[in-house]
Formats: C-alpha cells, sequence, structure tokens
C-alpha cells in the first residue's frame, strides 16, 4: 500500500466514521476560498466537532510531517484557506459554540467555528457588539478573522481583530497546547495574544477565542456627501480629520461603484457624482449632538454638491446597504474581478486614486474603487474577462503594481486579508531579507516541521496553479463580497 | 552597578548589542526593577531621542525609543492630538521605549484600549544586532507577524526598541471628572462593571479599595459633558471635581503618586469577578495600598519599604493572577505563571545566544 493510503488509513481512524472525506468529488467543494483563481486538492477534509478531536488531528499530522490547513468558511480572499496538495483541511465549522457571554466583563470566549455576527447577535440582549464588522461578517468566522486580523469599516477608530482577542487557547503545529493572555483587558508580560493573531495559519490552531465586547454606542449620526471630482471628496476627507472629530467610519465609494450599487439593489444616491462619501457619528447621544453641528459646518465649507442626513435607523440602513453591495453590484458588471486592499496614507489617497484611473486606461481594464477612506485601506476592483485570452495577467499585473504604489507611498500592501497567496510575492517589497528570515524564525518555533498551512505568508516551492475560475458561487448570490 | 553603554545612533545600538555577552536595556530608569539585572551590561537608551516624523493628517508619529514621553505628549499637544492611553510616569521621565518594554498604560487605556491598540510599528535590535522593522507606519496593516504587538511588556528581554510607530487620536475638547464614594467591594464592583457598559463612553473609570472612591473621567464637547455627568449623577451619588482637584487626581494616578516611594509596586491584571479577593488581599497585607484602573481590569498595589512579599505571592498564585514587579526590590514576577515550550522556541528564534537575560 502507497504511504499516502497508509496515512490516509491511520487518519480515518481518528475520528468517528463519515468525518473524514476523501472521495474526490467531496473534495472539490473545497479546491478554493474567496481567491478563486486558485485552486488545489487536498488529501481529505477531516471535520472535528470539539478542541479535544482538533488537537488530535494537529499531533497526528505532526507526528506524520502531514501539511494541514484549518479552515473556517473559506471566506480568505488572499487564499489563505486554500488546501495544501498532499495536506490536509481541517474544517472547523462544527466548533461553533459560544461557550461563554459574560455581560459584565463585556466579553466572550467562543469556538473559532463561530460565525462573526453571530457575537454580535448574541451580544445585543446586554447592549454589547462585537466591533470587527469584515464585509462578510454574516458567513465569515472567528477562527478566520483571527488567523487573518481581519478588519472591516470601523478600524480607525477601534482597531482591527487583534484589538478585540484578549486571550487564546490554540493548538501549535507542534501539539503543544497553550494558553495566551485571558479575560482581563490588561496583561503582564510579552503579548503572546498580539502574535498569535494574524499568523494566517502557519502558528497552529485556535480553539477558544476570549473577545472583548463593547458597549453598543446609544446614537448614530450617519451623513451621504456627494462630489463632482475625487479631489474634492478626498478634501472633504482630510477637513474632516482636521477638524478634530474621530468619526467610527469614512466609506469612499466613486463613480463606477456608485453606478453598480445603483443598478444592483436601486441605491438612492445623489447623479451624477463621480464620487460618495458616507461618514458616521457615534456616541452618547449628547456627544453626537455636538459632533454632528461641527460635521455639518466642515461639509458645509467643502464641494458637496449633495448632503443627506439618514432621519432614523431605516434611512441609515439604506445608505450603508449600498455601500456594503457595492463589492457584489461591481461583481456582476464583470464576469470576473481581482480585489486588493493596499494600504496608503491617508494623504496621498487623492494621489493613489489617480494613478490607479491611469493605469487602469492604459491597460484597458476598468477598476472601481470602494474603500475605508478613514484609514486609508484601498479596495481597488480590477475587472477583468478570464475567458479571453491574457486579461487575467493583465489584471494581476495591474494589481500588483498598485499594492507597489502603496509600499513606494509608504503604505502597506495589506490592510485587512492577509498575504496569502495572493500577495506572496509582494512581501519583500514590504521587508528586507533579514526581516523576512527574521519572521521565518519565528515560524519555525511554532511550526519546526513547516506543516500549518505551508506556502502561505511565505513562499515554499511548488506554488497552486493559477486557474481562471470565474465569481465564487456565494458571491454571485449576493451572500458574500470582497472587502 | 552595572557597566553601561550609550549609543547616540541606531547603528551604534547595533554594535553595543555585539559587543557584550550580556544586554539589557534601559531607558530613564523609572521603573527600576525591570532593569536591576547586575549580570548585563546596560544600553542606555537615553541618546536615542527625537520624534523622527510627526504627519497629524495620518493619526500617527515615529519617535526613536528613548525619547521622553513629556516630549511627545508636548508635540502631540500643539496639534490637539494624544496618545489616548495616558502613558504612566511622563513627569517623571519615562521614556517612549520603556513604555513599551514594560506594558504600563494609565487611566485613558479604559476608552481606546492600551499600548497594543495603538503601537503600529518598530524597529528593534536583535539578539544577533541585526536592526529589523517590523509592522508599518499607516493606521491599518496586516502583512508580516505582528512583532510590535509582542514587543508590549517583553521587558526589554527578546530585544533592544530603537524607534517605534504610534497611532494617536484627537484630544477631546474638554474632560470632566466626577468622583463617588462607595462603601463595600462588592458595590464598588458593581459600580466599575456598570458604569463602564453603560451608554457614557466613560475615557478613564478609576477606584481605591482603601479610599473607598472611584472616578470617572469622560471627555468631548463641554456642554455635552455637562449633561452626562449629571446623568451619571442620577445612577450613582457623586461629586463633580473641580478641574484643579481633577488634574491632580489623574496626575497622581499617572505618577503612581499614591504609592509608598521605595516600596514593591506592582501590576496585577484583574477582572471584575477577582476584585474582591484583590481588596481582600490589599486589605489583609499590612501597609499596603491600592489602586484600580480601566475599570477593574488591572489593580496596582504598593507594599512599605522593607515588607515581606511571599504572602503576596502565595496569595496571588492562589487567584490565579500572575504581577510584575516594577518597582521596589523584589523579584520580577509574583503569582501565578504558566510556561510552554514555545516561549523558550520564540527567545531561541530572537536571540539564541541569549544575550538579553531570560524573562523569567
Amino acid at each position: 500500500m502507497p504511504s499516502v493510503a497508509k496515512k490516509l488509513a491511520r487518519l480515518v481512524a481518528l475520528l468517528p466514521s463519515g468525518r473524514i472525506i476523501h472521495q474526490p468529488a467531496q473534495l472539490a467543494v473545497y479546491e478554493s476560498d474567496g481567491l478563486t483563481a486558485f485552486r488545489a486538492t487536498p488529501v481529505a477534509i477531516a471535520i472535528p466537532e470539539t478542541a479535544d478531536e482538533v488537537v488530535a488531528l494537529v499531533r497526528f499530522c505532526h507526528a506524520e510531517s502531514l501539511p494541514f490547513v484549518a479552515r473556517g468558511s473559506g471566506t480568505s480572499l488572499s487564499g489563505g484557506s486554500l488546501p495544501i496538495e498532499g495536506g490536509i483541511v481541517i474544517a472547523l465549522n462544527r466548533l461553533n459554540r459560544i461557550l461563554r457571554l459574560d455581560s459584565a466583563e463585556r466579553l466572550a470566549v467562543v469556538e473559532p467555528g463561530v460565525i462573526n455576527l453571530q457575537v454580535t447577535l448574541a451580544a445585543a440582549e446586554h447592549g454589547l457588539y462585537y466591533s470587527p464588522d469584515p464585509s462578510s461578517q454574516s458567513i465569515c468566522t472567528i477562527g478566520g478573522n483571527v488567523a487573518f486580523n481581519s478588519g472591516g469599516a470601523h478600524c480607525l477608530k477601534y482597531g482591527m481583530t487583534s484589538n478585540h482577542v484578549l486571550g487564546l487557547k490554540a493548538v501549535l503545529a507542534t501539539g503543544e497546547v497553550v494558553e495566551f493572555g485571558g479575560a482581563s483587558r490588561e496583561q503582564v508580560g510579552p503579548d503572546w495574544t498580539g502574535l498569535f493573531v494574524g499568523n494566517e495559519g502557519l502558528f497552529g490552531i485556535a480553539l477558544e477565542i476570549t473577545l472583548q465586547l463593547l458597549p453598543r454606542a446609544e446614537c448614530y449620526h450617519t451623513v451621504l456627501a456627494g462630489y463632482r471630482s475625487l479631489e474634492s471628496a478626498g478634501e472633504a476627507v482630510s477637513a474632516v480629520i482636521a477638524s478634530g472629530l474621530l468619526p467610527g467610519a469614512i466609506e469612499f465609494m466613486d463613480a463606477l461603484a456608485l453606478e453598480a450599487a445603483v443598478a444592483a439593489v436601486h441605491a438612492d444616491y445623489p447623479p451624477g457624482c463621480a464620487a460618495v462619501l458616507i461618514i458616521e457619528l457615534e456616541g452618547p447621544r449628547e456627544v453626537v449632538d455636538a459632533d454632528r453641528r461641527r460635521l455639518d459646518k466642515v461639509l458645509a465649507a467643502g464641494d458637496a454638491v449633495e448632503v443627506r442626513v439618514a432621519r432614523d435607523a431605516s434611512e441609515r440602513q439604506a445608505i450603508w446597504k449600498g455601500r456594503k453591495s457595492a463589492f457584489s453590484a461591481v461583481g456582476r458588471l464583470s464576469p470576473d474581478f481581482i480585489v486588493q486592499d493596499g494600504v496608503v496614507p491617508r494623504r496621498r489617497l487623492g494621489e493613489a486614486l489617480h494613478l490607479i484611473g491611469k493605469w487602469s486606461r492604459e491597460s484597458g481594464l476598468r477598476c472601481a474603487n470602494v474603500f475605508h477612506a478613514g484609514d486609508g485601506n484601498l479596495h481597488p476592483l480590477v475587472l477583468y474577462d478570464g475567458r479571453k485570452p491574457g486579461q487575467l495577467e493583465a489584471a494581476e499585473k495591474l494589481a500588483g503594481r498598485i499594492l507597489r504604489l502603496c509600499v513606494e507611498l509608504g503604505g502597506s500592501i495589506t490592510g485587512e486579508h492577509g498575504v496569502g497567496v495572493e500577495k506572496l510575492e509582494y512581501l519583500a517589497d514590504m521587508f528586507t531579507g533579514e526581516e523576512i528570515a527574521c519572521m521565518k524564525r519565528i515560524r519555525s518555533a511554532f511550526d519546526p516541521l513547516g506543516i500549518a498551512n505551508p506556502g502561505k505568508k511565505f513562499s515554499v516551492g511548488g506554488a497552486a496553479a493559477l486557474v481562471h475560475r470565474g465569481i465564487h458561487p456565494l458571491e454571485k448570490a449576493g451572500v458574500i463580497s470582497r472587502e | 552597578m552595572s557597566a553601561r553603554l550609550q549609543p547616540s545612533t541606531i547603528e551604534e545600538l547595533a554594535g553595543a548589542v555585539r559587543s557584550a555577552a550580556q544586554v539589557l536595556p534601559v531607558g530613564a530608569g523609572t521603573k527600576p526593577n525591570l532593569s536591576a539585572d547586575s549580570a548585563a551590561v546596560l544600553i542606555s537608551t537615553a541618546s536615542l531621542t527625537g520624534i523622527v516624523d510627526y504627519s497629524p493628517s495620518e493619526f500617527t508619529f515615529t519617535a526613536r525609543a528613548g525619547t521622553p514621553l513629556r516630549d511627545i505628549i508636548a508635540a502631540l499637544a500643539e496639534q490637539k492630538q494624544y496618545l489616548p492611553f495616558d502613558p504612566p510616569l511622563a513627569a517623571a521621565g519615562a521614556t517612549l521605549g520603556g513604555t513599551v518594554a514594560a506594558g504600563l498604560e494609565g487611566p485613558g487605556r479604559l476608552r481606546f484600549g492600551g499600548i497594543r491598540d495603538f503601537i503600529l510599528g518598530i524597529r528593534f535590535v536583535d539578539g544577533e544586532g541585526r536592526l529589523l522593522r517590523m509592522g508599518g507606519k499607516v493606521v491599518k496593516n496586516a502583512a508580516g507577524f505582528d512583532l510590535p504587538k509582542f514587543f508590549v511588556g517583553s521587558l526589554g528581554r527578546f530585544g533592544i526598541l530603537a524607534e517605534i510607530t504610534f497611532k494617536v487620536f484627537p484630544t477631546p475638547d474638554s474632560t470632566l471628572t466626577l468622583e463617588f464614594a462607595v462603601s463595600g467591594d462588592s458595590a464598588m464592583a458593581g459600580l466599575l462593571g456598570a458604569a463602564a457598559k453603560g451608554r457614557w463612553e466613560l475615557e478613564a473609570l478609576d477606584a481605591s479599595f482603601s479610599s473607598g472612591k472611584a472616578y470617572a473621567r469622560i471627555g468631548g464637547p463641554p456642554d455635552a459633558l455637562e449633561a452626562l455627568a449629571a446623568d451619571l449623577g442620577r445612577h450613582w451619588p457623586s461629586q463633580t471635581l473641580p478641574s484643579l482637584d481633577a488634574g491632580r487626581l489623574w496626575q497622581t494616578a499617572n505618577d503612581f503618586g499614591w504609592a509608598h516611594p521605595n516600596g514593591v509596586l506592582c501590576k496585577v491584571p484583574l477582572t471584575l469577578a477577582r476584585l474582591p479577593q484583590f481588596a481582600a488581599l490589599t486589605r489583609n497585607a499590612p501597609g499596603a495600598r491600592d489602586w484600580i484602573s480601566a475599570a477593574g481590569n488591572v489593580g496596582y498595589l504598593s507594599l512599605p519599604e522593607g515588607a515581606e512579599v511571599r504572602g503576596i505571592d502565595e496569595q496571588l498564585r492562589s487567584l490565579g493572577c500572575e504581577a510584575l514587579v516594577f518597582r521596589g526590590r523584589g523579584p520580577l514576577w509574583l503569582g501565578f505563571h504558566a510556561d510552554f515550550r514555545i516561549h523558550e522556541a520564540v527567545k531561541h528564534a530572537l536571540d539564541p545566544l541569549k544575550r538579553f537575560p531570560s524573562l523569567r
């Protein structure tokens, strides 16, 4: 019997019947994640139901030198949960229990397969919520959020996933089970929790995650402002920041994104605008009342053609609906698209948008922009048709050019999606060889055999095949979106 | 007294690390127990000062590790910005690097988080004398491993910080401080939990079991604060402190002015559930004083000079609490600690020759 078959036989014995699947037709479901241009076929999928089973699986992989990738809902946009050829996928969706929800301490302890939005829904009755809100929050899991340090629209004010993880229990790639941090918002000694979050699956698998919950803001003030040019919208962002206000969100949509949102969900946005901003203030009633007067003045001093204020919760929802659907809406304009999430210093947003527009025209590929302006996190969508020869390569080239621009302008290649397989060749634009070597030594400390999600973040030989796949089925259905 | 080196450039800092078998960084020495290892050559960051880059419109600055906090606070204040976590011991001369390495934060950490929530990037020298940059210079970044966070609280035992980039926020127009008189430990825990969870979005919520007082600070537009204070007063009997008294109060908290000047002073991460036990522990230790910060998430415990720490050590262990002793003569750590093999493996990855002392 060949060694792979022997390994598989031993693996099947680890879990009850039916929870190790390895028939080719079943494996096909797991070949890709949110980065649909890549695929790989694993040896098997393991479906544990308890933390102990996950530990047993990881220890098995360690003993057998068998590569593994943990997977939640498979929404990674950087190919973070792409299977490893010859390895297994550990699917964590059944570890979906909220183990503790402590209203007094304002925290939740959850298993990795819990859906992001479920945490906020469970916390709502206590007047609390979980802040990180990636646009896939109705489907993505906390385990994946932890692995990739996911963001969302509120990061300038409230931070990313790592800022809300107080502690975690994890099984490392060595099989060691560790506990980092805890229930307190304070700690002593090095921040092991902070180091673990964003490891992209290269350290091990989080089994229990302690999340801080925030009191829900009493009051929101949501404004939509339309502009005739990208520049005047950019200037408005700068003016809001310079005024001393700290909005919960400042979102930016350009003409192509607006057009798509209007067509797809009949979003009621001011016509003829080159850009629209959504600005949201939040806090105690008395503070928001005072802040909105300041915001009114700032916007009145700018070039807005129209400023609309949401008068109630349903108008607020309508404004956000267009924004949140923008990605899938743009997706409908084109058979395929690539989305990048590079970051630029806020003052260079105008420059970046100008160059992206110029390069888009030069390459003959349309490019829409929908992004978090408050933190400079761009999300250019490069539209292409993978059935036309050379278009995927041209789109990749344009996307890569944009990433390098972000680094040149003093920013980052990724604000919230992670490096995954998608940005492997760009990490070296941000870090020197010595710095990457240091990261690799740390990786080896957690995973000396290199079995935990190899080929992500750092290249190892035998890259996954880049193939044309079309849009993710869930994305087509408007369930998930890439931002 | 240990030998001391004082490099004046970052390149010299790397050379200093390579020059000796055992080294340990020291800033202004405001947390003396953290650099009390007498076997190591001390590398002072006193000459590695200055703000390298400050972009108010980006909400970010980068400064060298030896820069005194007060210089940074002053430069930010000119642009009406601040580090919301109130870095402690600024008046005593504490440096930015020492603050990060110690992992100490002040009362303001309640509202938007602590050092870990505002640090964006670092340049540091590892145990082999390499100068490395990790993290980024923009407010959002997910590239690479988050070593900047790991260095928070690392006590200079994995590398020496050379330069640090932080996020900052606009300073609120005004602040207002309320004082609550609270009788009973569980009533205190109840107030801290409920006030932090309420609609008021408090900047700070500190307390002291010894005095039976709690203090809340709110920040924002002046007219909004009056209304918020009145509403808080309806929930818990309170008085608004005159601004001079409020200033003095937060200064005392920031400087640990309430603590015994020469005794053991330690930081104990807590939860609301453990507060009553912490209160009892304080009460039973002769002469002990306490300060609770961040709505009960941390307690500081001060013992008179010469007081025995063994009893405290045992009680903290039985509570499952860990403490860091940053001032006074004593061990670095008290209480409970779980060791994992990964701790040593990461130490080896950053400092294979063990140039820096081990953490424990």
